[in-house]
């Protein structure tokens, strides 16, 4: 029976009652008395030195407030790097300056060169045409294994080459990799790419700042994920202001997957600019903006090699990445290809030894950072990609050759640093035979070919390492933040609840799902409780949602305020019921004495702790807790997906007929946003496999540079998807038992999708090992006629 | 500046605009009704649409003077005079056809132009329609089936949720 409130139960969204009727709080809906509005001219070359900029005859125009360049800004610091990366030799990564205006050259199309703030946002458009810029053209340097070349030019002068750092992980003893290698029975081999993306979220990024020489306070309105993080990287390292000055306001955000973690430059431009200017001022990019400004993701080049014995079992695993970060290191882009990407390896499979290599490497285009799984993605899609190459080169089936090398022991060390805690991929396997009634695929194909179509069936797993801490490891490990959350239970004298949360959903629901566990736990209804979220002002220090960590970490730390609370409340009760606090139960909102009749409700111990007549001494009134909770290891949501598509042998046009998820998530709280997400997830692989792609011109040029050559996933590129994710192993180590599921969908399905076209392209008669996404009808035309 | 006078919502508003003022600007700048997004400046994403004289429109992709004298119709005006739902705006509730909200004005009007074109639209027929709708967070799925289910079909058969 499914349940119809609290954990467990399929809660409508609160949230969806704003969303649907045009009353949403966007921060481009968020306009301040006043406002003055910037735009920012950006360089149209990839890169080049700047040789004058000339501002006078724009600071002449009509309304316009005030011309900055990067000259403004040589006092205050650059856009900070969230992870310092150790490379193979000890040495800590290359870590160029990232100014927030360009000084002395420009890196990459649309990097910021000048900013005009103006009275109305047509006059700062006109008045940035006016400024005279003279930038000689260098090369650019676009090609990754090209830039690592000695001699090559060099993206950032001051730096000794254009590697950031070349990293490793796992078995470090090159002979010892090469001696599994030599003595594998057989040696699949991969050369891919793994295509550079853009986030997209449908909300393009707004920055809103203000600032009160009255009380030399700031409050700046953006779309962010994390408004705790921003205004720490903006106070302590860009700005160089006190945090209790400063508000930092995330309003409701539309969409993100990663793109809204990193601080901006926009951001701290305009905080900077509305003491400058003593006047508030708004910056809201368009989608052609975006395109150049908003951090991309993936773009990672691998050779993969696994190494098997006689039985096909995994014996060894070998990879050699060159990951871009761009032209600038964005918030967390260092860490992604490293700790989030290499770690990840192992996948479901208990292949002995593992050797991860990783360029990191600056070039000439936009930064590149975390997207929608942020590491994972790309670790799985080598994974799953070459495990199913081997069992195409031995003929044996992919599901059994999986089966096989699946971790059956929990909890399992991996050779890549990671301990998974639990999981049953024997089990989620069996749930995706059933679901995507894999028996039933010959007739599916035999009936696709009766229609002159190729049918192919690709199967994934995937395994996803999530809510990232603790905070002593990735510490260690380079990371400059902790990542534990917070929460703050305030119970109010009538019983109703708020609680103030460090997670900022952008579209998770947690206004519906958080309230789910606290009414829950303490037997009231939903609507008691109530979720206060991404504003600096209200909240306790909260690092955001992002690596499906919201519940996990954030929800950890709710639970365990809301216990303190609990804790609270019995010593009132216990006092008003003249029992023992041991002897005190909480059932449904009523606090009763074991074994008798005497009870008191959840309302009258409330209002007792606010209205502290008849009160323990020793208690202190109110009921308010707060409590940070940092995990003790990762969350390891798994699955196994399928994919089947139709690939017309005329036209290269592939179709995906039916797509089917099997998930672990461990314990769910709402199964229909849980759901939501997979579906989400799914669409955005989908949409990496068959359609999306950022593509550069040899000049540096970003081709696709808007929705006109860029290809979104529209409704009819997509069919229904089918979720299962009845297999339940749950977390070891929060309390909720929660593993996280925002990234699945994204993770999981590309490789499920290559695989699929690839299984349709031999069906047809072809041994075709291996084509690169996007997919496209070209691609899979010249690859069946090649 | 010109005047330009229109009926929003059932409501007579007017105001002054320059000749390359887009009818979302005026929205959402003159009249505050913020719920008509901009997700785009290609007309490709279809956060805007609105009604105009009954027409799905791409209210970024048509000048404000370009709608002097016509009939409007926003998200804000799509829920009855008490705050209850729509069957479209309800249907998006009950089948989480949301996330972030974003996409949402935009496929609620065109949800609404489609079904009255179409009061039965298959699934492929549903996709078809929302070419012109981006969404990044759902994936689709849940948008289609709310569609469905507004236009009173069973959609519990609809691959496991
Ligand atoms: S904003 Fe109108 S179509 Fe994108
Ligand atoms: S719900 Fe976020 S873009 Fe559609």
């Amino acid at each position: 029976m499914p349940k119809d409130s609290g954990i467990g139960a399929s809660s409508k969204r609160r949230e969806d009652v704003r969303f649907l009727t045009g009353a949403g709080n966007y921060t481009d809906d968020i306009n301040v008395h006043g406002q003055a509005y910037v735009h920012f001219l950006r360089s149209d070359i990839a890169h080049g030195r700047i040789k004058s900029i000339d501002t006078s005859a724009a600071e002449t125009m009509p309304g316009v407030v005030k011309v900055f360049t990067g000259k403004d800004f040589e006092g205050v610091g650059g856009m900070p790097c969230g992870w310092e990366v150790t490379d193979r030799h000890g040495a800590p990564m290359q870590e160029p300056p990232h100014p927030i205006l360009a000084q002395g050259k420009v890196r990459h199309v649309g990097d910021p060169i000048a900013a005009v703030v103006a009275d109305s946002l047509e006059q700062a458009r006109d008045a940035a045409e006016a400024i005279e810029l003279d930038i000689e053209e260098l090369p650019a340097v676009l090609d990754m294994k090209a830039a690592a070349q000695e001699g090559a030019t060099l993206v950032h002068d001051d730096l000794k080459n254009n590697i950031c750092y070349d990293w490793h992980l796992g078995e470090a003893d090159n002979d010892k990799v090469n001696e599994v290698f030599a003595n594998a029975a057989h040696v699949t081999t991969l050369d891919l790419v793994n295509n550079r993306l853009v986030a997209n979220p449908m909300e393009p990024r707004v920055a809103v700042a203000e600032y009160s020489r009255g009380t030399d306070e700031y409050t700046l309105y953006t779309t962010s994920q994390n408004p705790h993080v921003i205004r720490l990287l903006m106070c302590a390292f860009v700005l160089g202001l006190p945090e209790h000055k400063v508000r930092v306001v995330a309003p409701d955000v539309g969409g993100g997957f990663g793109t809204k973690i990193f601080h901006y430059a926009e951001e701290a431009f305009c905080t900077f600019a509305a003491k400058a200017c003593n006047r508030a001022v708004k910056w809201t990019s368009s989608r052609s903006e975006a395109f150049i400004s908003d951090a991309h993701g993936r773009d990672h080049v691998s050779r993969i090699e696994l190494a098997l014995d006689a039985d096909n079992n995994f014996i060894g695993l070998r990879t050699d990445t060159y990951a871009n970060m761009g032209a600038y290191l964005s918030t967390f882009s260092s860490s992604v290809p490293t700790w989030l990407h290499g770690t990840l390896m192992a996948g479901n499979y208990k292949t002995p030894v593992i050797q991860v290599n990783v360029k990191a490497m600056f070039t000439n285009t936009v930064p590149v950072d975390a997207y929608r799984g942020a590491g994972r993605p790309e670790a799985t899609y080598q994974l799953e990609r070459v495990v199913d190459k081997a069992a195409r080169e031995l003929g044996v089936d992919p599901i059994a050759l999986r089966r096989q090398n699946f971790i059956t022991q929990f909890p399992y060390d991996t050779p890549v640093a990671l301990t998974y805690d639990t999981g049953n991929y024997d089990g989620t396997m069996d749930k995706l035979e059933a679901a995507a009634d894999l028996a039933g695929f010959a007739a599916r194909r035999a009936q696709s070919e009766a229609n002159g179509k190729l049918r192919g069936l690709g199967i994934n797993c995937y395994i996803e390492a999530c809510g990232i801490a603790p905070s002593n490891i990735v510490g260690m490990l380079g990371a400059r933040a902790g990542l534990y959350d917070a929460a703050t239970v305030r119970v109010n004298a009538t019983g109703s609840i708020s609680v103030m949360v460090g997670a900022h959903s952008h579209g998770q629901g947690h206004e519906t799902a958080f309230p789910q566990v606290v009414a829950d736990m303490i037997g009231i209804d939903e609507s008691m409780v109530e979720i206060v979220h991404g504003d600096t002002s209200k909240i306790p220090f909260g690092m955001g949602t992002y690596g499906s960590r919201s519940l996990a970490v954030c929800g950890s730390a709710m639970v365990k305020a809301t216990e303190k609370v609990i804790d609270k409340a019995k010593k009132i009760a216990a006092h008003l019921l003249e029992a023992s606090e041991a002897d005190i139960e909480l059932k449904d909102g009523q606090f009763s004495v074991a074994g008798t009749d005497k009870s008191v409700a959840w309302g009258d111990v409330t209002l007792t702790a606010y209205v502290p007549h008849n009160f323990p001494l020793e208690v202190e009134p109110g009921l308010e807790e707060t409590a940070f909770y940092d995990p003790a290891n990762f969350t390891f949501p798994s699955g196994a997906y399928a994919c089947e598509v139709e690939v017309d042998p005329e036209t290269g046009q592939v179709s995906i007929e039916a797509f089917t998820a099997a998930d672990d998530f461990g314990n769910i709280i709402n199964p229909m946003i849980v759901d939501g997400q997979v579906h989400g997830g799914i669409g955005q692989g989908i949409g990496q496999a068959l359609l999306e792609n950022c593509a550069y011109d040899e000049n540096g040029q970003l081709l696709s540079a808007s929705y006109m050559d860029y290809a979104m996933p529209r409704a009819d590129d997509v069919p229904f998807y089918s979720v299962d994710h009845s297999s339940q192993t749950p977390c070891t180590h929060n309390p909720l038992g929660v593993k996280g599921c925002g990234e699945a969908g994204a993770i999981g399905s590309p490789p499920a999708v290559i695989n699929a076209v690839l299984d349709a392209l031999n069906s047809g008669g072809k041994s075709i090992d291996h084509i690169d996404m996007p997919v496209s009808p070209s691609r899979v035309w010249a690859a069946m006629n090649g | 500046m010109t005047q330009v006078s229109m009926t929003v919502n059932g409501q007579a508003v007017s105001g002054d605009v320059e000749g390359r003022t887009l009818l979302s600007s005026f929205l959402r700048e003159h009249l505050s009704l913020t719920g008509t997004h901009v997700g785009c400046d290609t007309a490709q994403c279809g956060a805007c649409v609105v009604h105009v004289n009954g027409e799905a429109v791409k209210s970024c992709n048509m000048l404000a003077l370009e709608a002097d004298g016509a009939d409007v119709g926003t998200i804000e005006g799509q829920a009855a005079e008490d705050g209850t739902l729509n069957v479209i705006q309800q249907a998006f509730q009950d089948h989480h056809g949301l996330q972030c909200g974003f996409c949402t004005p935009g496929m609620v009007m065109s949800a609404a132009a489609l079904l009255k074109e179409n009061p039965r639209p298959t699934e492929g027929e549903v996709r078809k329609y929302l070419e012109g709708n981006l969404c990044r967070c759902t994936g689709y799925h849940n948008i289609v089936k709310a569609i469905m289910a507004a236009s009173g079909q069973d959609v519990s058969n609809i691959a496991a949720e």
